[in-house]
Formats: structure tokens, C-alpha cells, sequence
């Protein structure tokens, strides 16, 4: 008889969780997403240097947490019926749209999944917004943060955020605020992806470990 | 939660005690004095610590009259810890320990759930201080004031009760030092 020795086998039957923090900020003209690189089965970094910012369209995107494999698929699924919207309807969608579809998946689907998904973009309408999608409600905030490491934050983000912060204050804010998350939650780390997106599109950047702003560490 | 300064300690707690989602006293002190110059935050079940609290502070009371001087603040913390750490599988108690000595100046330990003792210039503990460890990792800077420490930990607890259902009241703070205690409480107003 074979045996396994148990600690191989518990390593397999872990779900492969996006433990992690996520932020998006909307500033007059645009958003700013965040998110750190970590994928975790158990105790395991499967992946360091996940992209957790994944494009919905060219002016819109999410950032996944929670089950890695749902919030992967759902992002898949929205971003197919956004290009059929767009071709219908002729034109650039807007972020109302793209978060109600995601809203639509994570409602119907509410005991099944386990993903949360945070929506920002740029329209012509409405400028910069940010959605929350969380256990299948639809919510406009200037700011979102979500993922396991969004606890440790709570505070930050409350003293520091301020209406009317400049695009540069913004990418401040939320490296800061991934910086602090991920130095306390064991479930995120590794390095930072920030987008900004204005109307001109999205500029992708990944800022590594060793760049990001220190903190006093007691 | 309690900051170390150069020459004493501030401490702060919220006030609120729940029993489930009811609120069982929204006026509770859990700042405790366990001698003269030495205090202890109680998070955790109510029932526990306020036992351990009163075991600790006997303990301390009595090894204070044999030594003919006040007890280390080190001292008090090792013996909450004793208690902490024997009986662990019995206890639910997080216990932030801090005071003013002569030896050591103003010190601030932690012994939380497990009974580990640790000596750090900040501690926050309790359910809501999972909320703002983001906020006193970015906002703290060795060698604040007295008044630097008393704004820093009032804004770090009220927006720990903002955020978290269990916590919430009244901010209570006490400054210790070589002066003896020095209260103050900030209500809703």
C-alpha cells in the first residue's frame, strides 16, 4: 500500500485563494487600481507575481480576490459580453455597465462563488468611478478597497483619503495603502501592480519590493 | 492600545462590552490600574481578564511590600504572562501591560491570546485593532510627545470604532509617568 505522507496531501486539497488587497480610487479624470501579487494555496505562494488587475475593456478594469479561479473566469465572462455590448451598441462602454454585469454574475451565482470584484474605469459620461460588487450588491464609492488584507487598512484609508486628490496623490494613496496591507497580512505580498486609467487609456505599472515606500516597523 | 514616550506611557481603550450583538455596557473602563505607575489594557473575554487582572494585581501588591519599592513594570507583565501562557487552553485574553518604572522609564508590553511576551514601542490589540494597523504602522514616529502620543492613539481608536462593530463609546486615555496617572475620557461630542 502506498502511502502519502500527510503533508503532501494537505498542500493538494487547499483551494487556490487570491488572498489578497485591492484598491481603487477615483480622482477628477480618471481611477487608479491596486493590487499586490500574491496567490496562495494554504500556506503556499503559488503564484508571486500575479496580475490581479485584469482589463474588461480598453478604458475599464477590475481587480479580482477572493477564489482565484472564480474571480478569474467571472472576469473572463464579463469581459466577453462588454466587446458584444460595445459592438451593439456602438461605442465605448460605460463603468455602470461593465459592474452591472459583473453585479449580474455574482448575484445569481451568490452561494456558488467566492470571488469579489472591484470595477473602476474612465467613461465619457461619468468620468472616473469605482464600483463594489461585493456578495452581489451594486455600489458607486470614490474609493474601494476589498481582499483579505483590506482589514489592516480600514484605518489608513479612512484618516488619509481626502476628496479631490490629484492623479499623482491617488497613485500615492494606493501604493502606500498596499505597501501597509502587505506588511501585515500574511495572505498578500509580493510586488505592486498599479493602472491608472484617464481618458487617453490605461497605463500599466509594477512597482517591486524593494521600491515600495517604507514604513516604521516595530 | 499604548505608546511608549520619553518619560511615561499613554494608553487608550474604547468602551464598549457586547454579549453577542447586545451592548452590555457602553461606559466600561478597561484601563486597569495594577499598581501605583502600572496599568493593563484587557481585551478578550470580560470575565477573564478582569479575573487575572485582580489575580496579577495581588501578586504584584505583595511582591511590591517585600521588595520595600515599587515592582518593575517588566515585572508585572511577566507575571500576567505566567498566568496567560498556564492556563492558555482555558483563556481567551489579550493583554496590553504598561506603566511607568524607574529603572526602565515608560515601557509597553503585549502579552496576547497564547500567552506570548513581547516588549514593543506600540501595541494595539482587541478585535478592532485589525483595522488600524495600516493607520499606526504609517502614522507612528519614534519620539513623539506626550501630546503627539495622546492625539495619535484618540485618532487611532476612534477610527477603530468606526470601522469595527464591537468596539465603540467613549475613548478612554491615561498618561503615566513619573507624575503619578493622569486620565481623560473624549465622548461622542
Amino acid at each position: 500500500m502506498l502511502e502519502e505522507s500527510p503533508s503532501q496531501l494537505e498542500g493538494l486539497s487547499d483551494e487556490v485563494k487570491t488572498g489578497t488587497t485591492i484598491i481603487a480610487i477615483a480622482f477628477q479624470g480618471g481611477v487608479v487600481l491596486g493590487s499586490d501579487s500574491r496567490v496562495s494555496a494554504g500556506e503556499a505562494v503559488v503564484n508571486r507575481v500575479m496580475n490581479k488587475l485584469s482589463p474588461l475593456h480598453d478604458k475599464i478594469y477590475c481587480a479580482l480576490s477572493g477564489s482565484a479561479a472564480d474571480a478569474q473566469t467571472m472576469a473572463e465572462i464579463v469581459n466577453y459580453q462588454l466587446d458584444v455590448h460595445s459592438i451593439e451598441v456602438g461605442e465605448d462602454p460605460l463603468v455602470r455597465s461593465a459592474a452591472t454585469l459583473v453585479k449580474n454574475i455574482s448575484y445569481k451565482y451568490k452561494e456558488e462563488l467566492s470571488a469579489h470584484l472591484i470595477v473602476a474605469g474612465w467613461d465619457r459620461r461619468g468620468g472616473g468611478q469605482v464600483y463594489v460588487t461585493l456578495d452581489g450588491l451594486l455600489s458607486k464609492q470614490p474609493f474601494a478597497i476589498g481582499g483579505s488584507g483590506s482589514s489592516y487598512i480600514y484605518g489608513f484609508v479612512d484618516a488619509e483619503y481626502r476628496k479631490g486628490m490629484s492623479r499623482r496623490e491617488c497613485q500615492e494613496f494606493v501604493v502606500n495603502a498596499l505597501t501597509l496591507a502587505m506588511g501585515r497580512d500574511g495572505s498578500s505580498g509580493g510586488v505592486a501592480y498599479v493602472v491608472t486609467i484617464d481618458q487617453d487609456g490605461a497605463e500599466e505599472k509594477c512597482i517591486l519590493g524593494n521600491k515600495l515606500p517604507i514604513f516604521f516597523d516595530e | 492600545m499604548a505608546v511608549e514616550f520619553d518619560g511615561g506611557v499613554v494608553i487608550g481603550a474604547d468602551s464598549r462590552t457586547t454579549t453577542g450583538a447586545y451592548v452590555a455596557n457602553r461606559v466600561t473602563d478597561k484601563l486597569t490600574p495594577i499598581h501605583h505607575s502600572i496599568f493593563c489594557c484587557r481585551s478578550g473575554s470580560a470575565a477573564d481578564t478582569q479575573a487575572i487582572a485582580d489575580a496579577v494585581t495581588y501578586q504584584l501588591g505583595f511582591h511590591g511590600i517585600e521588595l520595600n519599592e515599587p515592582p518593575l513594570v517588566q515585572t508585572a507583565a511577566n507575571l500576567f504572562r505566567e498566568m496567560c501562557y498556564r492556563y492558555r487552553e482555558e483563556l481567551m485574553a489579550g493583554i496590553i501591560v504598561a506603566g511607568w518604572d524607574r529603572r526602565r522609564g515608560g515601557q509597553v508590553y503585549t502579552v496576547p491570546v497564547g500567552g506570548m511576551l513581547t516588549r514593543q514601542p506600540v501595541c494595539v490589540g482587541g478585535s478592532g485593532s485589525s483595522y488600524i494597523y495600516g493607520f499606526v504602522d504609517s502614522s507612528y514616529r519614534a519620539g513623539m510627545s506626550k501630546d503627539d502620543c495622546l492625539q495619535f492613539t484618540a485618532q487611532a481608536l476612534s477610527l477603530a470604532m468606526e470601522r469595527d462593530g464591537s468596539s465603540g463609546g467613549v475613548v478612554r486615555l491615561a498618561v503615566i509617568s513619573e507624575n503619578g496617572v493622569e486620565r481623560h475620557v473624549i465622548t461622542g461630542k
